[in-house]
């Protein structure tokens, strides 16, 4: 039986943005919220200002902190242009159908393995080619941020897609806060090592080389889009998608989301990131949505939209960035995008 | 005590259920919404692995028969070479309806394009080659020869190992003991290795 569970976009229909003006709209409220204007929507609240109902995902078990910081969320801040079409997929799937191979190779193993993962209390370091280089708690990282959820579609590498709604912070929110030096390039990110508690580390036939690594150029770093999700469906992320903080870049293909990171630093050299490292000639540095440029082994051109049946493969057009072409595209301008894949 | 006939062939039924079963528990699963998000990929792994499963448990008939001299293992020989074959082209028919969503072009140019599909075709090919004259006509019409083209079933598992390879990305171990199960059962047909197998069935007689 699908679970069903009311989309957000069932209730407040008539309350979705344009999808050019999230942004600004976003700004927008962050001004009226600092002049204390926010007393004037008391009476009326904004779609952005209602939690959300996801049904019966089940609760967690979240720290105070986050809780407080959930509670005071900005909801719905990015939308999909077409909620009928990107339908958020049930938490049910998105929480049991996914890779994190720190936990195993199949699909099913981070949701039966991740129970093991310790998320509380979680620091991270941030250094490299930073002003305020240091070894922070989580609770401090996401502390000056507010809140927001956003929608968006996970295009995985493997040609199939979900929509999820994650719940957290700007990703050049918290590089600000870092200052950068004018030596600062790329952004590198680093997964926890611990075989103890992550049974795929164990393995002597890994192809990866611990710890899982990935990177983002400065800017790709920097643009609005870049995410870092600390919650998802209105509650902390289960250990399997990533717990406590992942990377959530929503133009790039799904390996690109580094998660449970431990390690942020600003370098001046590109990274090379796992799935490079392991297979050079199948995935890139830059790993951007692109469905003219195949994987070796399959074809990017499609998409299979989970959840899917056995009678509705629910086979799509695989869009260029992953549909969000209009705000990204001019990052990539006068790059050959079959080299750099 | 019943009849030898009646044991052969309550043991061929019984093999015949127990290669149908995993076919109806994963029938079952998916109709049951218990397969995951996306169950045509769920079948068409599943059924893959099986038709290894399959291949791996003909080939080590032989060795079987060495060690034990049972009459039976001789008697489902056909039966899982065929069963192997069921659940290859199955494996295919997933692979064409729910990953490419019946779009025959692009199965033609995937055909061409990927390696590892390449090498899959190839060893449904000689699965269906053997099947096609497993039956008493062709073994007749074949003579002496139809031992030689069914040696193919040992090309077939190199094909087969080499198509799982392919797909393998992250973690090598449940490759590892498939391919090496496979090897120890290629290795058990080496003259010199095969030849001690009846000298061990008389130690483990004399041990009793």
């Amino acid at each position: 039986m699908l679970i069903n569970i009311a989309k957000p976009s069932d209730t407040h229909e008539s309350e979705v943005t344009p999808e050019t003006v999230y942004l600004s709209r976003r700004r927008f409220m962050g001004g009226l919220a600092s002049l204390g204007a926010g007393l004037a929507f008391a009476g009326s609240l904004k779609a952005s200002e209602q939690h959300p109902d996801y049904g019966d995902v089940p609760p967690g078990d979240a720290p105070e902190w986050f809780k407080a910081k959930r509670d005071a969320a900005e909801w719905q801040a990015v939308m999909p242009s077409d909620p009928t079409k990107d339908k958020t997929a049930p938490y049910a799937d998105a929480s049991s159908y996914n890779n994190f191979f720190e936990f195993g190779t199949g699909k099913s193993d981070p949701a039966r393995k991740a129970g093991s993962l310790v998320t509380e209390p979680w620091s991270v370091v941030i250094d490299g080619e930073v002003n305020n280089a240091g070894r922070f708690a989580l609770e401090d990282i996401a502390a000056p941020s507010r809140f927001e959820e956003r929608i968006y579609r996970l295009r995985c590498v493997e040609a199939w897609s979900m929509v999820i709604p994650w719940l957290g912070i700007s990703l050049a929110d918290v590089i600000e806060r870092a200052e950068p030096t004018s030596k600062a390039k790329y952004v590198r990110f680093e997964t926890l090592v611990d075989p103890e508690q992550m049974p795929g580390q164990r393995s002597s036939f890994a192809l990866i080389d611990w710890p899982y690594v990935e990177g983002l150029r400065l800017d790709e770093a920097m643009h609005p889009l870049s995410f870092l999700a600390l919650g998802m469906y209105g509650r902390e992320l289960p250990n399997q998608n990533g717990a406590p903080l992942r990377l959530v870049v929503p133009w790039k293909y799904g390996f690109k989301s580094i998660k449970s990171i431990v390690r942020i630093s600003l370098v001046e050299e590109q990274p090379l990131n796992s799935w490079q490292r392991i297979a050079a000639d199948e995935y890139g540095f830059y790993a951007n949505v692109n469905p003219e440029v195949d994987h070796p082994r399959w074809s990017q051109a499609t998409e299979r939209r989970l959840p899917n049946s056995l009678f509705n493969t629910n086979i799509i057009d695989t869009r260029m960035f992953n549909g969000y072409a209009d705000e990204v595209a001019s990052l990539y301008s006068g790059m050959d995008l079959r080299v750099n894949y | 005590m019943p009849m030898p006939a009646t044991i052969f062939t309550l043991w061929r039924t019984g093999v015949f259920a127990a290669a149908l079963l995993p076919l109806v528990w994963w029938g079952w699963q998916v109709a049951n919404n218990m397969a995951g998000p996306e169950p045509g990929r769920y079948l068409l792994l599943n059924i893959g692995l099986g038709a290894l499963w399959l291949l791996l448990c003909t080939l080590s008939l032989t060795p079987l028969t060495k060690l034990t001299r049972w009459k039976g293992f001789n008697l489902i020989r056909r039966q899982l070479g065929l069963w192997t074959l069921a659940y290859a082209v199955l494996h295919l028919i997933c692979y064409v309806l729910f990953i490419l969503g019946l779009d025959w072009a692009r199965l033609g140019s995937e055909i061409v394009n990927r390696p590892y599909i390449i090498v899959g075709m190839l060893a449904l090919l000689g699965l269906t080659i053997l099947g096609v004259t497993s039956n008493r006509w062709a073994m007749r019409k074949l003579g002496k020869r139809w031992k030689t083209l069914h040696k193919a079933s040992y090309l077939i598992l190199a094909l087969v190992l080499l198509h799982f390879l392919w797909v393998v990305r992250a973690d090598m171990q449940e490759w590892f003991v498939y391919a090496l199960t496979g090897t120890l059962l290629l290795c058990l047909r080496i003259p010199p290795v095969s030849r001690t197998l009846p000298k061990l069935r008389q130690r483990l007689k004399q041990s009793v």
